[in-house]
């Protein structure tokens, strides 16, 4: 074994075995997460409350299929709908999809610490990186998983409702639909690994997490209106024009400030994808609507207009991303 | 350093460290470490614990990066080769860890794959690292129930599994019960009569590394305050041989041969009675003839030089003062 080995060594560096440590990383973390509790738990959470949206959605589209039948896309309806208070399916992913996140994100690499398995890993013929790049994709890939398995059920059950076969453009929303939730339960996850780099301890790092969450999603509007009343307060009455245009700023500048955080943008995103409808995802002033022909939007020019929020949240992913990957390369292996 | 340039090829030492220094911030964990390990000999780093002795091996495993100076692994820079360094040094970490939800075998087998051995061979190759290490029953048993003994012997089969010709092993006889200590050392010292693996061994535990190690490195707040073998070491600190003689009653004639033998430079007495003869060579063998000759019942001839524990207990005690002066500093 050693006489091979030098022979290895002995020619140019062994760069073809070298590299796809982070496959083996990966493969040994996927198959952690689909074994783990915590999978089974959420994934029924999730199950249960999409199966929850899309019953609801599709018997108000029942109710008013008499009326709708010109309209567009009615299988999208489905995940966008919402009636009895009971929040629709792109919604509920916007607010529970974060928690997939950072369930397999919040422990990945301080468990390896006080496990003291981190030194045992690193000390393996792998690339220090592969470590974290392994646990980066067993978890998108396990988030991948999970929701291209959801949506497709709920889908099922949703036609199974309301028999209506979708067209191959309502396929394709689905799809970039699936791929956008994807990308950003995929930034908690950047999170997540993040805090697990940064937070020694994962019942630290896992309220954390939490933290971000429930500021990022319930309490964004709060905040975000709060600051921009500060800012630019909204006037009383509008009479006059003056008036008008400072309640446009300040709702400009809540709008914008909202956009910091990656569930407004993934919300509004949602929305254009799965709804031709919609033409703006900013304020749309009714002057500017009249005599505006509703003519439903092409899907390439849906993708179009929530190009920049897409950008957004990928960039703060990789931005996220970047912390956690050069703060572990810079920590020391021991404790 | 001069010899790889040209003529036959030597041999690269195992490890060779040159003016190897670890800073963090105004500390200095490894300071100046020259150290060199030829191969197939077991080196026992020997120091109280904080002495720097983990900081140098994750500095040869590439693991830390040194603040100056150089490291060579087989003739290998650990920074600029980490993977390959990594490939053929089997790292056992100071309080190892394993994955508690898998079993034995399964931590293997991660490692295994981790170190690209085929599948086909992997099945065989963790049974016989188990056997080597004595824990084939348990094999299929989840590690959180695992003994940290257990723990230990598993840890030294995960560093064997990637047949290394260099195992680092980092405290490896800590919470181990006595039989386990010298099972283990059997088997490092096994690995490097049978397989000519090179072992460098740390521990704070004089006997364990004075029973099964080629030399010895005496590493103190950093510094390597000495190297070698133990008698070398009992050299360097002491020129002298110092020889403890006892016999039965009373030492007055016993003196007067002292007195008479040559080669004897000092004669001081003990508390138990006995006498403390320091001396140029080893005059064993002329005393106890002296003695018996005189007809004088030989209680005690020992030679104290030999004992590592003096001069373990002095290197620490000069470096422990070193220590108290700076910190009050």
């Amino acid at each position: 074994m050693s006489r091979v080995q030098e022979a290895m060594g002995g020619g140019p560096r062994p760069s073809a075995a070298s590299r796809g440590g982070w496959r083996i990383v990966a493969r040994k973390e996927f198959a952690d997460h689909l074994s783990s509790a915590r999978f089974a738990i959420l994934v029924l959470i999730l199950g249960l409350s999409g199966l929850a949206a899309v019953n609801s959605a599709s018997s108000e589209i029942r109710e008013v299929a008499g009326e709708a039948t010109g309209a567009p896309s009615i299988f999208l309806f489905l995940f966008t709908v919402a009636p009895d208070r009971i929040p629709s399916y792109f919604s509920l992913v916007g607010f529970i999809g974060p928690l997939l996140g950072i369930a397999f994100g919040f422990d990945a690499i301080n468990s390896e610490r006080s496990q003291g398995t981190l030194p045992r890993l690193v000390s393996q013929p792998i690339h220090r990186d592969d470590v974290i790049t392994g646990k980066f994709v067993a978890g998108l890939g396990t988030i991948s998983l999970a929701i291209v398995v959801l949506t497709s059920v709920v889908a099922g059950f949703g036609l199974f409702r309301i028999a209506v076969v979708p067209s191959s453009g309502d396929l394709v929303r689905l799809f970039s639909y699936v791929l956008l939730s994807i990308i950003y339960v995929g930034f908690w996850l950047a999170l997540a690994i993040m805090l697990s780099v940064v937070v020694r301890r994962a019942a630290t790092s896992v309220l954390a997490g939490m933290a971000a969450w429930l500021v990022l999603t319930l309490f964004s509007g709060l905040i975000f209106g709060a600051i921009a009343q500060a800012i630019r307060p909204a006037p009383d009455t509008t009479d006059t024009a003056l008036e008008t245009e400072e309640l446009l700023a300040n709702a400009r500048l809540e709008l914008a400030l909202q956009r910091i955080s990656p569930t407004e943008l993934y919300n509004e995103s949602s929305q254009m994808i799965l709804n031709p409808q919609l033409r703006s995802t900013g304020i749309v002033l009714s002057n500017q609507l009249d005599r505006a022909i509703p003519d439903p939007l092409s899907v390439e020019q849906s993708l179009l207009l929530v190009w920049p929020q897409v950008t957004a949240i990928v960039a703060g992913t990789v931005v996220v991303f970047t912390i956690a990957f050069v703060s572990f390369m810079r920590q020391e292996v021991r404790a | 350093m001069t010899d790889t340039a040209s003529g036959p090829p030597t041999p690269p030492p195992a490890v060779e460290t040159i003016g190897l220094t670890k800073r963090y911030g105004e500390k200095v964990a490894v300071d100046n470490l020259n150290l060199r390990i030829a191969k197939g000999e077991v080196f026992g780093l020997l120091g109280p614990n904080g002495a720097g002795k983990t900081t140098t091996i994750l500095m040869l495993l590439g693991l830390s990066e040194p603040s100056a100076g150089e490291a060579r692994v087989d003739g290998l820079d650990p920074t600029r080769d980490a993977i390959e360094v990594k490939r053929r040094v089997g790292y056992l970490p100071d309080s190892v860890g394993f994955y508690e939800n898998m079993s034995a075998r399964q931590n293997l087998e991660y490692t295994a794959d981790l170190n690209r051995i085929a599948r086909s061979v992997r099945t065989a190759s963790i049974s016989d690292t188990l056997a080597a290490v004595g824990l084939s029953d348990a094999a299929d048993r989840m590690v959180g129930g695992y003994s940290r003994g257990m723990k230990q012997r598993l840890g030294v089969a995960d560093a064997l599994l990637k047949s290394p010709s260099i195992m680092m092993l980092d405290e490896p006889t800590v919470n181990i019960d006595p039989e386990g200590v010298n099972e283990l050392l059997a088997l490092v010292r096994s690995l490097a009569d049978d397989r000519d693996v090179t072992v460098l061994l740390s521990s704070h535990l004089l006997h364990q590394v004075q029973a099964v190690c080629d030399r010895i490195g005496i590493f103190v707040a950093g510094r390597l305050v000495a190297n070698g073998s133990i008698d070398e070491l009992a050299r360097a600190l002491d020129d002298r041989i110092v020889i403890e003689v006892g016999v039965e009653g009373s030492g007055t004639e016993l003196r007067s041969i002292l007195a008479s033998m040559p080669g004897i430079t000092s004669v001081t007495s003990a508390d138990d009675g006995n006498f403390l003869v320091a001396a140029d060579a080893d005059i064993r063998t002329e005393l106890a003839a002296a003695i018996f000759a005189a007809g004088l019942q030989l209680q005690t001839l020992a030679r104290r030089s030999a004992e590592l524990d003096a001069i373990y207990g002095r290197y620490f005690d000069t470096a422990a003062a070193a220590d108290e002066k700076s910190e009050a500093s």
